[in-house]
């Protein structure tokens, strides 16, 4: 191939070099990934950040063999990896744990899959079920588990086989705090003591906090497309405190990161042709969840303007939650979004001190002025005779600017901001848009 | 539309709407029609269908595939009606469920063709020398291909009504009448619509052999797809066959796109998960009818005055009791107590009428042929699981391979099967066949689908996850059948199976005896000894094999099919 068949100068474990993927689509195709570049070196937890749709499940995917990358390369210990590696496993969000084998059955699967012999199996899972803490569970299916110990049969299951590289997508995503904690010092622990024998981690999180408390070095992605935006290392000695004004200073700086880069609502790439700005991506957010924010926001200890680390904390939501959520409120222009901080704009405190009448009449102004598919779909049902207008009207015109999933997603999400703004209804057995009588 | 804004948009919508009107009326008018001209032959004499025997002629065809539709729809609104009444019944009544919900089982193990053999003559006696006698007994024995799984599906509903819907809807002071139309057919109506679609697959097979009944001396043809086919067959004409093969396809075909897709649609609201992006059932006609704007001005009005009406009727009683001994108990004893009563006459009655009749000889040949007939099922699903549970399973693990394969499936297990078995039967005699294996395979030929698309079902809802996990770790070959693909499918295997066998047995009657023209096949079994009886109205041996038979499919559903149901369901359902 090239040069790096001859030995790596470094202890360089996996490199991935211009990867890019698409998915073909009706119209053209759909940039998830575009030139990823990452090293991973012996002895390091990578975090890939980012939030959903930035593609870095799927960039998990493409280092595991499991998917094909459209263009670019990826090699591990100096082999391109065009299928499932034997020295890479995996860590699932859902545990993926097959629910008609045991514990033990399933930790073995993988070494059964080697054709080793009986007694070697035997020798292995012993070793993985002891030190993730499964002893005594070797019999239990994982119906009878809870959620952390699923995980961590998970975990067993990928360490058994003996992995130079750990894949972990989301781990604790699905879990309760507490447990999600635990299972995470209990691995940080055992990582740090070097019982793992593993040479480097790669952990997809969609949380913060978990990132700096376990990650050597974060890479922050973007999204449309999905991309590293940044990389930054962390030297903080373990175990971390997330107290620690240090810790909090990473966290801060991330948010930063994520709100000045890739800032503004997420946008279809041929938005600036468009003109009319109908072409706009929303997310789908609740209008509980906006006014809960601006009323988070506008009250004490805040008083009109948050750091976004504290708001998340103060309403437990994820990035993925808080993100959609304050942009929405920028793109409506109640609230400004810069610097890892939310601030309310007058409007938006307006609507913080107003009675629900009030909030809903600014909210339908708001709504008609500054999102243009709103303004669009009004305009439409006021000029029709019947004051009526199917749903498929508005998806074609959408499907002009963006995929058809993209395109449904925005209309569910116009719909509930025009029904809040009662600014129009929406009969979905009919699919059809009626003016507010 | 005089804006240029939306200039490039010209009254598309308005467009649509008015095809939508256009095809929702031709739908409407269409209907109507059929009904009227099917239905004109119903009520004359006996006397006249010996006059106007079946003809072959291809320009009769589209009459008979009317009559036989209705038929289907009639059956279909009765095993409705039984639905809503036995299985409410069984499922708000402990005490009537614990003999209704076994008696249902019997039933459901009852051949069907027994059914008819025994039921006829009480149906033409109810109308003597008049069609519709005929035409009760033709409904009546497709009603009992429809109705059983249908009030299973539904009792499963009732019981399983989330417990915080009912109380919402008895704080809110709906009555039981209101809870039953407002929540527990909503909630039932998806699961009861796939029901229905499967009632219907196996109702093609018998409204062939329902519409042409000879029970000893009475012999009844009444027009429709099931006597031209046994026309032919006695003609053996092989050319007729073939029409009515293919007008069937078509007739099946039209059922599928006018009924059972919109009413799949339109149940798909019902559905209790409200995980938002789920892909929902589309159907052209549900579209028509919706976006037909005449229509639905009709729809709201019919609406409104049946408010009007339902408030004048219903009484402004109090709100529903709190659960518990009511007035409506004593009604429910005595109402239990009588079908008790009913049960135990009649079984007695059969009793005395089969003892003297039969001896210990009868008793034995019946067993050892039912035994045969076992074994024959047995081998016959074990051959179609071997050859299509891995075929489904690759299948189903391709998403593009489903999306095709998997309607051709459920179509070919809708297909009457038995139209197909003069072909069989002229190649046996042609051939010089051993009846006893060349016949057997014609009672799977139309079950054995229920095992593929059950098992193309199963496999595609292998979560992606799973699958990676099994390819990270690199598992192949028999490993992975052995630890992944079988035991994911396991449940929905179990379910086709089911179906499968039941459906085997049934066929077993038409199947293990089979004619083409003069030329009479027959195997040793069972079935050909019910056939048997039935044609020569041997009432006593017709009764005995109908009892064994039910009996040893109630005993196989028990022994085997049950545990394995359980087990799947304990051990390998993907939650």
């Amino acid at each position: 191939m090239n040069a790096r068949l001859s030995p790596a100068p470094d202890d360089s474990l996996l490199d991935v070099c211009g990867v890019r993927k698409t998915f073909p689509r009706e119209s053209g195709e759909l940039l998830v990934l575009d030139d990823v570049n990452l090293r991973v070196t012996e002895g390091e937890i990578v975090g890939l950040l980012g939030r959903s749709g930035s593609g870095k499940s799927t960039l998990l995917r493409i280092i595991a063999g499991l998917t094909a990358a459209t263009s670019g390369t990826v090699s591990f210990a100096g082999m391109p990896v065009d299928r499932p590696m034997p020295g890479i496993s995996m860590v699932f969000q859902s545990f993926a744990l097959f629910p008609w084998l045991t514990v033990r059955e399933n930790v073995e699967l993988g070494l059964q899959a080697q054709g080793l012999p009986r007694d070697e199996i035997q020798r292995r899972s012993d070793a993985a079920i002891e030190l993730i803490g499964l002893a005594g569970f070797e019999g239990a299916y994982p119906r009878e588990l809870s959620g952390g110990m699923r995980q961590r049969v998970g975990v067993a299951r990928a360490l058994v086989v003996h992995p130079r590289i750990l894949l972990m997508d989301e781990p604790f995503s699905a879990l309760d705090v507490l447990t999600a904690e635990t299972l995470r010092t209990d691995f940080l622990e055992l990582w740090g003591e070097g019982q793992l024998s593993i040479g480097a981690v790669i952990l997809v999180t969609h949380n913060i906090e978990e990132a700096v408390q376990m990650c050597d070095r974060i890479c922050v992605f973007g999204t449309n497309p999905g991309r590293i935006l940044s990389t930054l290392a962390i030297s903080l000695p373990r175990p971390r405190d997330r107290q620690d004004p240090m810790f909090r200073a990473l966290v801060e700086r991330i948010y930063v990161e994520m709100t000045a880069r890739d800032r503004g609502v997420p946008s279809a790439r041929h938005d600036r042709f468009a003109g009319s700005g109908i072409g706009t991506i929303l997310p789908r957010v609740s209008s509980n969840a906006l006014s809960g924010l601006i009323e988070t926001v506008a009250a004490p200890p805040f008083g009109g303007r948050a750091d976004m680390p504290e708001i998340a904390r103060t309403l437990q939501f994820e990035i993925d939650d808080l993100f959609p959520v304050a942009e929405t409120l920028q793109m409506l222009r109640f609230a400004e979004v810069e610097g890892g901080d939310i601030r309310l704009t007058e409007a938006g405190l307006a609507f913080a001190g107003a009675s629900l009448e009030e909030r809903k009449t600014l909210f339908e102004r708001h709504l008609l002025n500054f999102v243009p598919l709103a303004a669009h779909i009004r305009r439409v049902l006021e000029e029709r005779a019947s004051h009526r207008a199917p749903k498929s009207r508005f998806l074609d015109e959408l499907e002009d600017y963006m995929s058809p999933d993209a395109a449904e997603q925005t209309i569910r999400a116009v719909v509930s901001l025009g029904r809040y703004a009662e600014a129009f209804e929406y009969d979905d057995e009919l699919g059809s848009f009626e003016l507010a009588s | 539309m005089t804006n240029t804004s939306t200039r490039s948009f010209p009254a598309t919508g308005r467009l649509a709407s008015s095809a939508a009107d256009v095809v929702a009326i031709l739908l409407v008018l269409g209907l109507l029609g059929l009904l009227a001209s099917g239905s004109r032959g119903m009520l004359g004499s006996l006397a006249t269908l010996e006059q106007h025997p079946v003809s072959l002629d291809p320009s009769g065809l589209p009459e008979y595939a009317i009559r036989t539709t209705l038929r289907m729809l009639a059956a279909l609104l009765l095993s409705l009606v039984f639905t809503f009444t036995y299985a409410t019944w069984a499922a708000k009544s402990p005490r009537a469920g614990r003999i209704l919900l076994p008696l249902l089982d019997i039933l459901q193990s009852v051949p069907i063709l027994g059914f008819i053999s025994v039921t006829v003559v009480f149906f033409l006696s109810l109308a003597p020398d008049r069609v519709l006698g005929a035409e009760f007994a033709a409904v009546f024995a497709i009603f009992t291909s429809q109705a059983w799984n249908m009030a299973f599906s539904f009792y499963q509903s009732l019981r399983t009504v989330p417990t915080e819907l009912d109380e919402a809807a008895r704080s809110f002071g709906l009555s039981a009448w209101g809870r039953f139309w407002r929540l527990e057919v909503p909630f039932a109506m998806p699961p009861l619509v796939w029901n229905m679609m499967m009632s219907m697959s196996g109702a093609w097979f018998f409204v062939v052999a329902a519409e042409a009944i000879s029970v000893g001396n009475t012999t009844v043809t009444l027009p429709g797809m099931g006597a031209y086919i046994a026309t032919a067959i006695q003609e053996q004409n092989l050319t007729a066959v073939g029409r009515a093969i293919l007008t069937m396809l078509g007739v099946i075909l039209l059922y599928d796109q006018l009924l059972f897709r919109p009413l799949v649609a339109w149940a798909s609201r019902f559905r209790f998960d409200q995980e938002p992006g789920v892909v929902t059932p589309r159907s052209w006609v549900l579209d028509a009818l919706t976006h037909s704007v005449i229509l639905q001005r009709a729809w709201r009005a019919l609406r409104r005055s049946a408010r009007r009406a339902s408030a004048i009727v219903r009484p402004a009683g109090p709100r529903s009791r709190i659960r518990g001994v009511t007035s409506a108990g004593r009604l429910d004893r005595t109402a239990t107590a009588l079908v008790g009563i009913t049960v135990g006459v009649s079984t007695f009655e059969a009793l005395r009428m089969l003892a003297p009749g039969l001896t210990l000889r009868d008793l034995a040949e019946v067993l050892s042929l039912g035994a045969v007939t076992a074994l024959r099922v047995t081998i016959l699903i074990a051959l179609a699981s071997l050859v299509w549970v891995p075929a489904g399973v690759l299948i189903g693990i391709n998403p593009r391979a489903a999306r095709v394969a998997q309607p051709i499936a459920q179509f070919m297990a809708a297909f009457p099967a038995n139209l197909l078995f003069p072909l069989a039967v002229y190649g046996i005699v042609h051939w010089q066949l051993n009846p006893d294996i060349w016949l057997s395979p014609l009672m799977i030929l139309g079950t054995q689908w229920y095992i593929l698309f059950n098992v193309i079902a199963g496999a595609s809802t292998i979560p992606a996850e799973m699958r990676l996990v099994s390819r990270n770790l690199g598992v192949r070959g028999w490993l992975w059948w052995s630890r992944v693909a079988l035991p994911a499918v396991f449940p929905f295997y179990v379910t086709g199976a089911v179906t499968a066998s039941g459906g085997s047995w049934n066929a077993s009657i038409v199947a293990e005896v089979a004619s083409w023209g003069q030329r009479r096949v027959e195997a040793t079994g069972l079935g050909a000894y019910i056939a048997r009886a039935t044609e020569d109205g041997h009432f006593h041996h017709l009764l005995l094999g109908v009892a064994t038979m039910s009996l040893m499919v109630l005993a196989i559903n028990r022994l085997v099919w049950r545990r394995l149901y359980a087990l799947a369901e304990r051990k390998y359902r993907l939650s």
